[in-house]
């Protein structure tokens, strides 16, 4: 369960931005390919909010697919899941994008 | 509650060096929330909401605490290599037959992860190294402000390799930088062949495979092939190690690649 460590990142890096300001909504973004889980993350949401300035915040998270460029036949593609591996049959994979794990805005009263 | 590691106070992390039996029970968490980056005054009227936009790994504290491991490490002429595996998979077995038969050279020493009990770090004591037991009570992985605060417990002796053995674990352990030179994966021929692509995070932030329990290979339907395959399917061109901690087979390979670090 690190989705209650990382959520309760969320509150500190939140509250460091905000000065005890009221906090409506928490924007973040969590890749697919991150390692965490979104429902987890909002079920860890109410509980670290308890009792702080996020308390009863929105929590908006958005899902970034994985994408991923081959750098054997030049092809830009979805990664379905984590193995690298490109419809060519080559695993000279980059990773473009999925791995985001950030909190990028909140909406303060 | 813990701001690091989210346990309650309940449930608090724990610091031992068996070696002296002293404990840390405190939560002295000295990296502050040092940042000049507050937002301005809000505004009177309650009904409108102000965007503020942050950009901010969430990763970010622990990846710099990693970081001033990392440099800590450094400082001290010192590696840290963090082995993680579900439980049971042959951590400690590894590190005990390790100490006790690894060409000399570097001292060696431990850093224990479990949720409870002194065992291991009691294992470890009796092969003479130098050994500290974090207990994460309800904590399922170690980061890396609970490394710092066993690395301050420990003192390493200059120049030493450190082995940190992270809480038995194929999930949550592979998201957090501890400020390791290489993350070791274990994996033993009775939890099945098919566990890399059951638990991909792990396998993917692999930098060495272990394969361990060879000497049980007769006994089970596990495929080396397609275990290592499936791990490089994650990690391509990571390297895969088949040994047998009991019996030592394949054991010599180990220590060649521990004396690259």
């Amino acid at each position: 369960m690190h989705e209650l460590a990382i959520t309760q990142s969320i509150v500190d890096a939140v509250s460091d931005h905000t000065a005890g300001a009221s906090v409506r909504a928490v924007h973040v973004r969590v890749g697919r390919q991150s390692g965490v889980v979104a429902d987890s993350m909002r079920f860890c949401f109410d509980l670290v909010t308890d009792g702080t300035a996020l308390h009863g915040a929105r929590l908006d998270i958005e899902e970034p697919e994985g994408q991923a460029h081959c750098r054997d036949c030049g092809a830009d593609f979805t990664l379905p899941d984590l193995v690298l591996l490109c419809d060519c049959g080559s695993a000279d994979v980059q990773v473009l994008s999925g791995r985001e794990l950030s909190v990028t805005a909140v909406e303060v009263a | 509650m813990c701001l690091t590691c989210g346990c309650s106070d309940a449930d608090s992390v724990r610091i031992t060096n068996v070696n002296h039996r002293t404990r840390d029970h405190g939560h002295d968490h000295s990296h502050g929330h040092d940042h000049g980056h507050a937002a301005g005054p809000a505004h009177a009227d309650d009904t409108a909401t102000r965007l503020v936009t942050i950009e901010q790994d969430l990763l970010a504290k622990n990846d710099d605490l990693a970081a001033y491991n990392r440099g800590w490490l450094a400082e001290r002429d010192m590696a840290a290599l963090n082995l993680m595996s579900s439980p049971g998979a042959g951590k400690t077995s590894l590190l005990e037959r390790t100490i006790r038969e690894a060409p000399a050279g570097r001292t060696l020493c431990v850093i224990e992860g479990d949720q409870e009990t002194l065992f291991d770090a009691d294992r470890i004591r009796a092969t003479g190294a130098p050994v500290v037991q974090i207990n994460t009570g309800a904590g399922c992985h170690l980061d890396a402000d609970m490394l710092h605060r066993g690395l301050v417990a420990l003192d390493p002796p200059e120049g030493s390799l450190l082995f940190v053995e992270n809480v038995g674990n194929l999930v949550c352990p592979a998201l957090f930088d501890l400020g390791e030179a290489a993350k070791v994966v274990i994996i033993s021929v009775t939890e099945g062949d098919d566990k890399p692509l059951k638990y991909p995070h792990m396998f993917a932030a692999a930098d060495l495979v272990i394969i361990n329990k060879m000497d049980l290979l007769p006994y089970v339907d596990f495929d080396v092939e397609r275990c290592a395959a499936d791990a490089r399917s994650l990690r391509p061109g990571v390297t895969v190690l088949s040994l047998s901690v009991r019996t030592g087979e394949g054991i010599d390979a180990w220590f060649v690649w521990l004396d690259a670090v």
